[in-house]
């Protein structure tokens, strides 16, 4: 006897057939096919952050990917499992990405302990990004506060290469102690090139330290931007966000033009788990990157 | 939609053909409660007898055979340093007999989330189409509040819905492979009797229901934000997870990796979470920003009746009150929801 019901296999539907696109979020996928992806450079950063160079190794792949500053992508170790990491390289190169990690779980230590040449695996890129196209002509305040600059890096970049578009560019990161900042053999390109402002400040000096001592905060007590036309993007701790957002209204600035990009343990990257719902907005869809006025609507969001 | 009405000895015939050829899963009794009441769960079953259509209702919802807590996403296979990635979707079709309109329409919830919208989940896509559901009419059932959410009845989201008029079924086809299942057996067009008598059974079933003042809720949800109904209830709640577990429409998850033995393979699960356990919202190294249970449960109901209201325009809760009845501090949703109703009047 011939079956009641015929078996559904959803592997033939057509738009499974089409090459993987993360970037298409509404068409059927496998969801969670991973791209391989070679650790090409292994950069230590601070006692506990490293960068990973990470290349997809498949060309087409490499070819397809593309992301937007301050979007996010899961990183597969197999067998320790996934993370959400933000991107933190330029977007000119294309499937070549770099992910700042700090060790702080199972996986992230896997990856510290991992080696050039090892073969992890990539999903996405996920979430929103900083609206770059629409800040320009504006002046540009890029805040980063420890390991904010991890998500800083890749609006930088942007920045840098894209410099005509935009008025005048401050970058202004700090950290609690110098030996926790990030990236400081960058300073002196970004500081070299003309018309680009870098400070960088720590809470606490120690016997090198030649540079500015205080908070973040205090960077921006001697700018002068004219607010109307001013775009803002931060990235740090939670509480960062409030001293340094409530500093921004005072001098004027929008809230709906500064940006922030929150930090949430994604489990899927795709409005599915629910681990980084707030209310019921989901950090990996309508954020993670959200203007400050949105913010300030969601409960507990910081 | 097409209406038909089948005897219910014919019907039964069609679940033996179900029976025949495919995998069956239908309300089965499994014990009795220590007030001596029968203790149902949808199983896989074998034979006729073992069916009890005429169940008040189960402790876990038909939801796992569409998000089974455990289910493997993909695997891994190792060898000589290198590794492939094996991704499998579910093939096999079942029937899903049984069915009461909350559970259904609990599908149609979780159809919103994971097979519309953005990154339609090819798991679940591939279970809902290869299940074909028998929706069946029900005397309300104790504690339940479907009727004040809107999911005491349904009119699509399945492939048979049937109503129980004493020697035969109403049946509403709302799928060409229902049709052609229900034509295997003797079935007939409805009369302008059968009809009356459908309405009728229709309007018992809506006496039946209990009243909720719901309205408002998600405006409330809002207001009440720091009642102190929160705190109150927090305090009861042990973070146990079990309200969704039992749920027909929770679907959050965490994922977890799993090395076989020989380190040969590995599969990485989704196994399902509930946002009333601890670690729900920490992050890396260890901030949580729902730390306490209070906050938990209010982001539960939060969730379910306000966030998800805005997104898709009604309250995830379907009113079954499974969670209620399975909460082992007392915690139910017509309580609290009676609560915040008293608070906002106050």
């Amino acid at each position: 006897m011939k079956h009641v019901l015929e078996p559904y296999d959803i592997t033939r539907e057509s738009e499974m057939l089409a090459p993987l696109d993360y970037n298409r979020r509404s068409r059927l996928k496998d969801t969670d096919r991973i791209y391989p992806a070679e650790i090409i450079n292994v950069i230590r950063l601070t006692e506990m952050e490293k960068l990973f160079q990470v290349r997809i190794i498949d060309d087409t792949d490499r070819e397809r990917f593309t992301f937007l500053p301050g979007q996010f992508v899961m990183l597969e170790v197999p067998g320790y499992g996934e993370v959400p990491i933000s991107i933190s390289s330029s977007l000119s190169h294309k499937g070549f990405i770099e992910l700042c990690i700090r060790r702080v779980g199972l996986v992230t230590n896997v990856l510290h302990k991992t080696k050039r040449g090892s073969k992890v695996g990539i999903r996405g890129p996920f979430g929103t990004h900083f609206p770059m196209d629409k800040m320009r002509g504006n002046n540009i305040l890029l805040i980063a506060g420890g390991l904010g600059l991890a998500p800083l890096r890749a609006p930088i970049f942007h920045v840098i290469e894209n410099r005509s578009y935009y008025k005048d560019v401050y970058i202004l990161y700090g950290a609690k102690e110098t030996n926790l900042l990030l990236f400081n053999y960058q300073y002196e390109e970004w500081e070299r090139i003309a018309d680009i402002n870098l400070r960088v400040i720590a809470e606490e000096g120690d016997a090198n330290w030649t540079g500015e001592i205080g908070l973040i905060t205090d960077l921006l007590d001697d700018i002068q931007v004219d607010p109307g036309s001013t775009s803002a993007i931060v990235c740090g701790p939670p509480v960062m966000f409030k001293f340094v957002c409530s500093r921004l209204t005072e001098m004027g600035i929008p809230m709906h033009r500064m940006f922030v990009s929150l930090e949430r343990r994604m489990h899927c990257g795709m409005g599915k788990c629910c681990r980084c719902n707030i209310g019921s907005t989901y950090t990996c869809l309508d954020g993670p990157v959200f203007d400050y006025w949105s913010v300030l609507n969601l409960k507990e969001a910081i | 939609m097409l209406f038909r009405t089948v005897l219910k000895e014919e019907f039964n015939r069609l679940i033996d053909i179900f029976l025949s050829s495919h995998e069956v899963i239908a309300p089965k009794r499994i014990d009795v409660d220590r007030d001596g009441k029968p203790v149902h769960q949808f199983l896989p079953v074998s034979s006729i007898d073992e069916i009890d259509l005429g169940y008040e209702t189960t402790e876990y919802s038909a939801k796992t055979y569409f998000l089974p807590f455990k289910e493997t996403l993909s695997s891994f296979c190792y060898e000589d340093g290198d590794w492939e990635q094996e991704i499998k979707y579910r093939l096999m079709p079942r029937f899903l007999v049984g069915l009461h309109p909350c559970d259904i329409n609990a599908l149609l919830k979780l159809d919103k989330v994971l097979a519309r919208d953005y990154f339609p989940s090819p798991y679940y896509i591939s279970r809902r189409k290869n299940t074909f559901i028998v929706g069946i009419d029900h005397e309300p059932c104790e504690g339940g509040f479907c009727r004040a959410v809107g999911a005491d009845t349904v009119t699509h989201g399945f492939d048979l819905f049937l109503t129980d008029l004493g020697d035969r079924y109403f049946v509403a086809i709302n799928s060409d492979r229902g049709y052609n299942a229900l034509n295997r057996v003797q079935c007939r067009e409805v009369t302008e009797q059968d009809n009356q008598d459908y309405l009728h059974a229709r309007a018992q079933i809506a006496q039946g229901h209990k009243d909720l003042p719901i309205h408002n809720l998600p405006n409330l949800m809002d207001i009440e934000f720091e009642s102190p109904v929160w705190d109150q209830w927090g305090a009861k709640c042990l973070g146990c997870g079990s309200c969704a577990q039992v749920c027909p429409t929770c679907y959050c998850y965490g994922v977890k990796e799993d090395v076989s033995m020989d380190h040969t393979r590995s599969e990485k699960k989704k196994i399902l979470y509930s946002c009333c356990i601890k670690d729900f919202a920490e992050v890396a190294g260890g901030h949580n920003f729902r730390p306490d249970r209070a906050t938990r449960l209010k982001y539960r109901y939060y969730h379910q009746h306000r966030g998800f209201a805005e997104s898709y325009e009604s309250p995830m809760c379907v009113g079954c009150n499974r969670c209620g009845r399975a909460c082992l501090a007392g915690i139910n949703p017509p309580d609290i929801i009676r609560d915040l109703q008293e608070e906002g009047t106050v």
